[in-house]
């Protein structure tokens, strides 16, 4: 069901910049369709290479050592454990939500949990992989990795009791 | 790979796509893909060690419907991107998203990136888009930064049902700042380490 929400968006504003491209001209259209198509076409063999295997990198790396990472220590030492465990999670929402959602329940300490999910969110490393290197400069996407390493410390620390 | 003789009768009607568009770039095979072929190839072997070629071959047909799926979002990813590098007037993206637009330049980065709608296959198209018209590592990393954190998108679908409302709500509140934060730093720093080589 979101996923047909999604789908309903996305097209939806791909349709809405292609009359804005094609009410600049037909010329406009067409370029930047068939630019389009053409970073498509160089995207997919990336893609695919990181979306078949990422399957066999989350077999390899069972959940529970991610998990593990994440005790009940809520001191920066931590903090740190949480924010690396958040870097090595693999796989896509599901994964990292649940761990997190785990050691919740397993009393992690807020504020760890909360280091994990935005460490993981912002520089997971088989995200930054597989994801944002294909499409993105990737002196830019280390840089942006680079910059967000405080960031979870820093939630953390807002985070706190 | 760029198909540069093809770019220039496009800008038939608009006077500010004047200017030669910095052609997108087209990376060959570098050496991040062979790291992930690398990594992919030793799990794989590992599964296999494991749990013998049924194992792989479960996991293969499991990604291969993933991908499937996902093909298509790639698709409109990379469409939207495109327009919106065509579309967006170069000179008015550097001002409002440029290293000179300031603390507006990451606010706006960040509002772009919490109303982006869909997963990693448009926000990545469509930041690389930004940095092509003009937009500079500052704002697009507050719109990276925004969408990883603040988007709706990853926080409705995944992180409420499985995290709960508590929790999603907190987490959310506090990484209000932090695209803005991001941004400001990456900018602070972008500005030492590269004015040096490139004045």
């Amino acid at each position: 069901m979101s996923a047909l929400i999604i789908d309903i968006i996305l097209w939806g504003s791909v349709a809405a910049l292609g009359v804005i491209a094609w009410r600049r001209g037909r010329l406009v259209l067409t370029m930047s369709v068939r630019e389009g198509t053409m970073d498509f076409i160089n995207i997919v063999p990336r893609i695919a290479l990181g979306v078949i295997g990422s399957g066999y990198i989350a077999a390899i790396i069972p959940q529970e050592i991610i998990t593990g990472w994440l005790g009940p220590d809520s001191g920066w030492l931590g903090i740190l454990a949480a924010v690396i465990a958040g870097a090595a999670t693999p796989g896509g929402p599901v994964v990292g939500f649940s761990i997190g959602a785990v050691a919740l329940k397993d009393g992690g300490g807020a504020p760890q949990v909360i280091a994990y999910v935005i460490a993981w969110a912002l520089f997971a490393f088989q995200r930054l992989l597989l994801w944002e290197i294909p499409f993105m400069p990737a002196r830019f996407v280390w840089f942006r990795a680079a910059v967000s390493l405080p960031f979870p410390f820093l939630a953390a620390a807002i985070g706190r009791p | 790979m760029s198909e540069l003789p093809l770019k220039d009768p496009a800008p038939a009607d608009d006077a500010a796509e004047a200017e030669p568009r910095p052609g997108r770039i087209r990376k060959p095979i570098g050496w991040s893909m062979i790291i992930i072929a690398v990594l992919v190839a030793v799990s794989a072997a590992l599964v296999y060690r494991r749990d013998g070629i049924d194992g792989v071959l479960e996991i293969l047909t499991h990604d291969l419907t993933l991908f499937g799926g996902i093909l298509p979002r790639v698709l409109a990813g990379c469409l939207l991107g495109a327009f919106i590098a065509e579309v967006l007037p170069h000179e008015k993206v550097s001002r409002s998203l440029g290293p000179k637009s300031g603390l507006k330049g990451l606010l706006i980065g960040t509002a772009f990136g919490a109303i982006l709608p869909g997963g990693p296959f448009t926000a990545y198209p469509v930041a690389s888009a930004l940095l092509t018209v003009g937009a500079d590592f500052g704002a697009t990393i507050a719109m990276v930064v925004s969408w990883t954190l603040i988007g709706y998108g990853r926080a409705v679908a995944w992180e409420l049902p499985i995290m709960g409302t508590d929790f999603t709500v907190w987490r959310i509140l506090i990484s209000l700042p932090l695209p803005v934060l991001a941004g400001a730093l990456g900018r602070f720093v972008y500005v030492r380490m590269y004015s040096r080589i490139a004045p």
